[in-house]
């Protein structure tokens, strides 16, 4: 999974893919702003067919937040 | 018969306050508002009123259209922040127009509220009910606005703009309206008219109060689907459209719009970085330059979208 939710924040947030690990930052790393969050959040969602409630936001700082996220509400 | 907009008005305070201004009042810089809003200057009133705002702006539509103020059937002003009660704004906008034909109510469902009266403009007419009227988006936002909260301050302006809407032979397109009470806490403004209220106090919820990437991610997601639907509804297709003119609340909630809907950005024409987001004026204020510029032409097909406080939604195509 860490692929393909790399490639959703490469295309949210115009960064190269290949400098997306997981444990980069969207913040501190990445350049996000909350609305960029936002656009990849819904990326997300369109892609996994889940709702991730905007006060669960502070939980997702590293793109491997977002995979054990996204893992967890899955299950 | 269909609705024609045969006239196009707009006003705006000269006053403003740019990027620079509100640095000096809250703890924000002109590129982080740039970047996050594309919004440069907001406009604000001086000695100007939302009615005064809405006259100034008919008048400009009125002269355009060629109709005569008694030939208005109806004047609907789209407003949540009129500073008139009773009577309506819209009849004093009658008045100081002399339009003594015109039955007049206003209308609130805000940055929504202009698409849902030219919507109602086009049942009223097709409906043969009347066959000319006025609708006008007026704000003063200014007056709501809490300018110690530079969450909120940033994005609101002060302006006005309206079209006549007369029956004519055309198309008749249908449109697609949303609104959802459930959701509507995540942008609210409390009325000073209600017990718990006192001057001064700390939690004062008078004023325009918004979660930003609640109201984001509804914009970003319900817009490109009422547009869709709208779309759908009319078989037509996303590339039979020339121009899609949404509420001007924020450029990157249009720039995501766009994306979603795979169309160039250029299609969606903005001004939010002159005015900020006017609320149910943006629409008719971006109508009115883009028709005093030259860049709509007979026979063009333009989207009309907007989204705000209800939550409210909404989309109509309609044949320039």
């Amino acid at each position: 999974m860490l692929e393909k939710v790399k490639e959703i924040v490469a295309d949210s947030l115009g960064v190269e893919v290949d400098t997306i690990t997981a444990e980069s930052s969207f913040q501190k790393d990445l350049g996000a702003d909350s609305l960029d969050l936002m656009d990849m959040v819904m990326a997300l969602e369109d892609e996994y067919g889940v709702e991730i409630p905007t006060d669960d936001l502070g939980e997702l700082v590293t793109v491997g937040d977002v995979v054990k996220y996204i893992d967890k509400i899955e299950k | 018969m269909i609705g024609k907009i045969c006239g196009t008005g707009s006003y705006v305070p000269a006053n403003y306050l740019d990027n620079n201004d509100l640095a000096k009042m809250v703890e924000t810089n002109d590129e982080w508002v740039r970047e996050r809003t594309g919004i440069v200057r907001r406009h604000i009133i001086e000695d100007d009123t939302t009615v005064s705002m809405a006259v100034k702006a008919s008048k400009e539509a009125l002269k355009m259209s060629g109709i005569e103020a008694k030939e208005i059937d109806l004047i609907i002003v789209s407003t949540l922040s009129s500073n008139v009660i009773l009577p309506s704004a819209a009849c004093e906008v009658q008045r100081e127009l002399e339009a003594v034909n015109a039955t007049c109510f206003d209308l609130n469902a805000a940055c929504t509220g202009f698409v849902f009266g030219y919507i109602a403009a086009q049942a009223y007419i097709i409906s043969g009910i009347y066959r000319n009227i006025l609708i006008i988006g007026s704000e003063s936002l200014s007056n709501f606005v809490n300018w110690e909260d530079r969450g909120t301050c940033i994005l609101f302006g002060d302006g006005a703009g309206a079209a006549v809407v007369r029956a004519a032979e055309g198309t008749m397109y249908l449109p697609v309206t949303h609104s959802d009470g459930a959701i509507g806490h995540v942008l609210t403004c409390g009325s000073r008219h209600n017990k718990e209220w006192i001057a001064g106090s700390k939690d004062d919820n008078t004023y325009m109060k918004m979660d930003g990437q609640a109201v984001f991610k509804f914009a970003v997601k319900k817009v490109p689907e009422v547009i869709d639907q709208a779309l759908e509804h009319n078989k037509l297709d996303i590339h039979d459209i020339d121009w899609f003119i949404l509420h001007q609340a924020n450029k990157r909630i249009i720039d995501s719009i766009a994306r979603r809907l795979g169309i160039d950005i250029d299609r969606f024409p903005m001004n939010v970085e002159e005015y900020g987001n006017t609320s149910s004026a943006s629409v008719p204020l971006l109508l009115d330059e883009m028709n005093r510029k030259g860049m709509l032409a007979a026979g063009q097909k333009i989207m009309l979208a907007g989204f705000g406080a209800g939550l409210s939604w909404a989309a109509v195509v309609l044949e320039w």
